[in-house]
């Protein structure tokens, strides 16, 4: 194994911010809205873990700089984190009243757009595995994980349909969406220039 | 100069009443209620407008605002605001009146007699507070600028002052500056409409839209239009700023109305901050906010057309 930051770490890092978000608010420190700062907490490290995810790869093209064996980590890491924040939206911003859980998901296009974004993840999450990619083949598995495009702009418009008015915090992670896609439509370098990279 | 914000008193009711004291005056009214000793010359009696509910603690209700002049942030009102100079002060009030005038804030509000109104407050978000004001009717207000006939609502406006307000030089503009509110002037001559100078005994904290402003129980916060400087009577219904962003989300009225969804969210159900931390339940929203006297205001409006 290559030596350098463990991946690990990466999970173990990455839930750092759940862990003090949850805590904070049964300490009572996170605001007099506790549940509103953990819910929200929770879907932008999502967002973040994303976009971070999305970041490999252009990283890798126009930088070389290969992040690579952290993309699992990240991509999961969303994924636990959207969960959380869907179960904060369920448990406790609704104390589990499903009939007004499901009321708000099909009428309201902020919960809407967020599920339709979480479903979308489900079958990354799952086929995340070595083993997955192995039984799927390499290109299945890649045009199975393209769902992420539509993912992050689907999480992207989830925020932006959550505030009022147009504040500037969802707008630049919306940029930052659309921008770390459209980096994937630049065209491709020819192999020759591209190995010594992957060397 | 001594400017007195307020109150008659030379000291804050605070000095000389302990908060933990005040917190629990209900008691003590209540004590003396039931041994027949008459306590009201110690403590005055509450407004028959207050509600009973338990008060929002100040670090809630000073820490936890919607004041976009200051940031979006609900804590960027407590941290930014700060800065705002609240004094001096002028305050205009023009329009279809027949006394028009630009008055230093001490000299407005010298005729009037503050008075202690717990009011609860439905923010459209779906959350709420109980907040213990310090005000004066808005009718008394108005009626001493002696309105003109044609004179058929009132509109506000919020003091305009980037260098202050740190939010005003925020880019994208969240809101079109300045700040502006309006209510018909059946609804600004209800008794139970206040202009707020304080909270919890003391004058008014910046972030909570020091040194006057408007406090409408029964419609949703965003109409508590904070630190006004213009008051002008008019014919026309005014523009309303949340109404010129989102007209679609946000009406003229804003009436507190659980029937009546947000078109992203529900509004049958609220949050009541300060209870229960994380596990906090939401209770249902009531119509007009509980203040079901004012539906007499409303008789034969379609409420979800006029939303």
């Amino acid at each position: 194994m290559r030596r350098g930051f463990p991946v690990w770490a990466v999970y173990a890092l990455g839930f750092v911010p759940a862990v003090v978000a949850f805590g904070g608010g049964l300490a009572g420190t996170t605001g007099p809205d506790p549940i509103r700062a953990l819910e929200q907490t929770l879907g932008l490290w999502a967002l973040r873990f994303l976009l971070a995810a999305l970041c490999v790869t252009p990283l890798r093209r126009f930088f070389g700089v290969n992040l690579l064996r952290y993309r699992r980590a990240l991509g999961l890491l969303c994924f636990y984190y959207a969960s959380l924040h869907l179960l904060a939206f369920i448990g406790l911003d609704h104390s589990f009243d499903w009939a007004e859980i499901t009321r708000e998901i099909l009428k309201r296009p902020y919960a809407f757009i967020g599920m339709a974004c979480l479903l979308l993840l489900i079958p990354l999450a799952a086929t995340s595995s070595n083993a997955m990619i192995k039984r799927l083949g390499a290109k299945n598995w890649t045009r199975l994980h393209r769902l992420v495009y539509p993912a992050a702009l689907l999480a992207a418009a989830h925020f932006i349909f959550a505030v009022k008015s147009w504040p500037l915090e969802p707008l630049l992670y919306a940029g930052a969406a659309v921008a770390l896609l459209a980096a994937r439509l630049a065209p491709k370098r020819r192999p020759s220039l591209e190995q010594p990279h992957e060397a | 100069m001594l400017i007195r914000v307020g109150t008659d008193l030379p000291i804050a009711s605070s000095e000389i009443t302990p908060r933990s004291l005040w917190l629990r005056r209900r008691d003590f009214l209540g004590a003396g209620a039931a041994l027949g000793l008459g306590l009201t010359g110690v403590a005055r009696a509450a407004s028959p407008y207050s509600t009973d509910e338990k008060p929002n603690s100040r670090a809630d209700i000073t820490g936890y605002n919607n004041f976009y002049e200051f940031g979006t942030d609900k804590s960027d009102p407590a941290a930014k605001a700060g800065r705002l100079k609240t004094k001096p002060w002028t305050l205009r009030i023009d329009g279809l009146v027949d006394k028009p005038a630009d008055y230093a804030l001490e000299d407005f509000l010298k005729p009037f007699s503050t008075e202690e109104r717990i009011y609860r407050m439905r923010c459209v978000e779906g959350w709420s507070m109980v907040i213990p004001w310090l005000g004066f009717p808005l009718a008394e207000a108005i009626k001493r600028a002696q309105p003109q006939a044609s004179a058929r609502y009132v509109a506000f406006e919020t003091l305009v002052r980037p260098e202050e307000m740190p939010g005003q030089r925020s880019f994208p503009r969240i809101i079109p500056w300045p700040y502006r509110e309006g209510l018909r002037l059946d609804e600004a001559m209800h008794p139970l409409t206040i202009l707020a100078t304080g909270l919890y005994g003391e004058p008014l904290p910046n972030q909570n839209g020091a040194p006057l402003r408007l406090v409408v129980p029964w419609k949703y916060g965003f109409k508590g239009i904070k630190s006004i400087v213009r008051m002008t009577l008019v014919a026309e219904q005014p523009k309303t700023s949340w109404n010129m962003i989102a007209p679609d989300e946000y009406g003229f009225f804003a009436n507190v109305n659980p029937e009546v969804d947000h078109p992203r969210w529900s509004q049958a159900t609220e949050r009541r901050i300060g209870e229960g931390g994380l596990f906090a339940k939401r209770r249902p929203t009531l119509m007009f906010n509980g203040y079901e006297s004012v539906a007499s205001l409303y008789s034969g409006m379609d409420l979800r057309a006029n939303f």
